[in-house]
């Protein structure tokens, strides 16, 4: 308990360090910026501008503003306000876009999780036979597919040929389902792969023949006995997958323009829109962060011998 | 993945004839010597001192050991490969896509550029022939490019005597300068392809020599502005394949001499930049990296870089190098964490080699093996990074085309009520089957080398 308690301490510890490291990155590249934010629009007059930079805080000396924004977040978690979007604090924007993405996000996973862990057993089970051969050349498939492309030939087929799903629209299980599904796909056919060449090492462990010997039905030793040992290292992708998973709700949420914090992402990027920016990378740290610990956890949990340290 | 290895060595044969330069050789010697008397020649006058039928043995031996040859890591890893049928395939078909894409000046495609919004938008693929230059709205002399081409190098030679003939030497300039421009604009290459470097534009003109105004027809049919598609798709290749070799070499240079020195050193530097490596892990590296992008993308900071010779493609090659070196800074470190302990290593540090050369002479090229393993799986996903880029808007911009950009462009046409199936099914196809293929060649690699499949399979 007290190793846990340590270990989360520290863990919190390296992701405040991350998140100042990624706030000075982001804010010294700003800074080197030629122009303003605000230069892009129509020319405002020099009085406009004065009152704009007032307003965001951006008229003092740099390290000022440097200071007062870090001093922000820890009080308050005030992230300050967008610059393009009239009156929406960073936070609002955040906590709109927030839910559509987490869920998505989440339904993702547990979508690859449940696909990609089930091919890997059968095609491990059952190797060398057609099922196998035909869900690893699929596995294949979905890592070469972009998921842009994926999910243009999933709206081809399920929304105009096939119309059982909406095209848009975010709310009902319904229209969640096919944007789960293309975010998911890749992750579920990298998750086979790993499930099956884990399934197929502890196949051949000794506890494994022991089981067998015992006399243990088929299914009870695969399901109990191969598939614990099997499901390391698919458990210590599942962090490089939610990495994965954001990335790709960035164009899955363009494609069936779904209000997450990807397209708002986008849109800050692009427009310039710099404390939205900022604070909506510090919030991917802090999902990536928070991801990442709770994998290593689970390690733990599954692989007993693992500290952590 | 990061299992000690033993060090990749090279074939006992080839350590005779290493150059005396290299005091030491950079492995300890053929791991894969099928025979032990292959190493450790026998001198055939001590053996005579010995009994005669002791000798005879000893020279049969010593002939047997002269049939047997040491099998080299990459020998054995070749071999395995060889009888690996998909990841040959992919070979031969990535070999075959590299050629092709350096060739594409000199095949008879479409212009990739040309546009004709009036006859040709979104037409489904078919095989009506086509002639290079007869759009009317290129003015070309006998609509036809051969025939231009000819017109206007006979004009453009004429217009550069004249010049040459004046006596004013400022009026002489200006006058060249006048041909340059000229050249820039309405030089039919330049009309009809983008920025061609002197190499494209020597191929360009050959292909003109070979093929007259002979182009294939639009077998893949024509985008949303009347663009052939199949000449699209190989210029995009180009790019794409550029893209995805270049900044996998970056990551590629970073990583190893990240890995390898850290991994050398040990001890507190090597915590120190591990600690670097994790913390920057758990940095949703793209969301920096499409930031990044829109800010050195604006229009004074490009031309601020361009001042100093960086284009947005190199700035483009820097970044997505910089993300994907982690994993294999990871991967070379334990590697050379398992390696520094070799007798090699305390055989170069003996006779005074220093610290970096042990590195990069004698450590780096014993891990190449699972570098190239990486390698194989880093393109691809590079070349997904480009397209996903490319799909957002942030990555190659018209006029150059990559296959991320074509996907772009089919993506959007899709969501009209009419199906232009071809505008998006042949770019990823082309996207697909490059990725199917490096990932193929990689798990190949990766069994190849493997080390516990040695002499084996």
């Amino acid at each position: 308990m007290r190793s846990l308690l340590g270990f989360l301490v520290r863990r919190f510890g390296w992701m405040l360090l991350t998140l100042w490291a990624v706030y000075t990155v982001s804010f010294i590249l700003i800074k080197l910026a030629p122009g303003s934010p605000f230069s892009a629009e129509r020319a405002v007059t020099p009085a406009i501008e004065q009152q704009l930079r007032a307003r965001f805080n951006l008229d003092g000396p740099a390290l000022q503003q440097y200071t007062d924004y870090l001093w922000n977040i820890f009080t308050r978690g005030d992230l300050g306000w967008s610059l393009k979007l009239e009156d929406y604090s960073v936070n609002q924007v955040i906590a709109e876009g927030f839910p559509v993405s987490a869920s998505l996000a989440v339904f993702a996973l547990v979508f690859a999780i449940i696909l990609g862990v089930s091919a890997g057993v059968i095609s491990a089970v059952y190797r060398g036979t057609m099922a196998d051969l035909s869900m690893m050349t699929t596995a294949v498939l979905g890592i070469a597919i972009p998921n842009f492309v994926l999910a243009s030939l999933a709206i081809l087929l399920f929304v105009f040929m096939i119309p059982i799903f909406p095209a848009a629209g975010w709310g009902t299980l319904r229209q969640v389902a096919l944007p789960a599904f293309c975010l998911g796909a890749p992750v579920a056919a990298y998750i086979a792969r790993l499930t099956r060449a884990g399934m197929l090492e502890s196949l051949n462990r000794e506890h494994v023949r022991t089981a067998f010997a015992k006399g243990l039905s088929h299914r009870t030793v695969v399901l109990k006995h191969v598939l614990p040992g099997a499901m390391l290292p698919v458990v210590s992708y599942l962090g490089p997958a939610t990495a994965g998973v954001l990335t790709g709700s960035l164009v899955l949420e363009k494609i069936f323009a779904l209000p997450g914090m990807g397209s708002h992402f986008i849109y800050a990027a692009t427009q310039r829109d710099t404390f939205l920016a900022t604070g909506m990378v510090l919030t991917y740290t802090v999902l990536l962060f928070t991801m990442n610990t709770l994998v290593d956890l689970a390690y733990a949990v599954i692989d007993p011998r693992v500290e952590l340290e | 993945m990061t299992e000690p290895q033993p060090p990749h060595g090279s074939p006992s044969s080839s350590d005779a004839d290493r150059s005396p330069s290299q005091k030491l050789p950079g492995s300890p010697g053929g791991v894969g010597t099928g025979n032990p008397m292959a190493e450790s020649p026998v001198d055939p006058d001590h053996v005579s001192r010995g009994g005669r039928g002791h000798a005879e043995t000893l020279t049969r031996i010593l002939e047997e050991s002269r049939g047997v040859r040491g099998v080299s890591l990459w020998q054995d890893a070749w071999r395995r490969l060889k009888r690996n049928r998909p990841a040959m395939v992919s070979l031969v078909a990535l070999i075959l896509l590299g050629i092709t894409a350096f060739l594409t000046p000199l095949l008879p495609l479409q212009s990739p550029l040309d546009k004709d919004l009036d006859h040709r938008r979104f037409l489904p693929p078919s095989t009506e022939p086509v002639v290079m230059g007869s759009r009317a709205g290129l003015k070309f002399r006998e609509a036809s490019l051969k025939a231009e081409l000819q017109a206007f190098e006979a004009e453009i030679t004429e217009a550069r005597a004249a010049a040459e003939n004046s006596a004013d030497p400022e009026e002489r300039a200006k006058a060249l300068r006048r041909i340059d421009n000229r050249i820039a604009v309405e030089h039919p290459f330049n009309q009809l392809w983008n920025k061609l470097g002197p190499v494209s534009f020597a191929m360009v003109r050959a292909r003109v020599a070979l093929f007259g105004d002979y182009a294939f027809p639009s077998l893949f049919g024509t985008d949303k502005l009347g663009r052939d598609l199949l000449a699209r798709v190989f210029w995009g290749a180009r790019v794409s394949l550029i893209v995805g070799i270049v900044a996998t070499l970056v990551s590629l240079l970073i990583g190893v001499t990240y890995g390898a020195i850290s991994g050398y050193f040990g001890g507190m530097v090597d915590a120190a930049m591990m600690r670097i490596v994790d913390m920057l892990y758990s940095i949703p590296f793209i969301f920096v990296v499409i930031y990044l992008v829109t800010f050195l993308g604006e229009e004074q900071v490009k031309a601020r870089l361009e001042s100093f010779g960086i284009d947005q493609i190199t700035i483009f090659y820097i970044i997505i190098g910089a993300i994907y070196w982690l994993t294999m800074s990871r991967v070379v470190r334990g590697q050379v964490l398992s390696l520094r302990q070799e007798q090699f290593v305390e055989a170069a540090r003996t006779v005074g080699a220093s610290s970096m050369r042990i590195v990069f002479r004698h450590l780096v090229p014993n891990v190449l093996g699972i570098v190239i393993v990486y390698l194989t799986l880093t393109i691809p996903a590079v070349m997904l990074f480009e397209a996903f880029l490319s799909f957002l808007g942030l990555g190659v911009s018209p006029p150059d085309v990559s296959w991320g950009l074509l996907l772009n462009d089919g993506v959007e046409a899709l969501s009209s009520i009419k199906l232009f199936w071809w505008v998006v099914v042949f770019p990823g196809a082309a996207l697909a089957i490059t990725l199917f293929a490096l990932n193929f060649l990689g798990d190949g690699l990766r069994d190849a080398l493997d080390p516990k499949m040695k002499n084996r399979g």
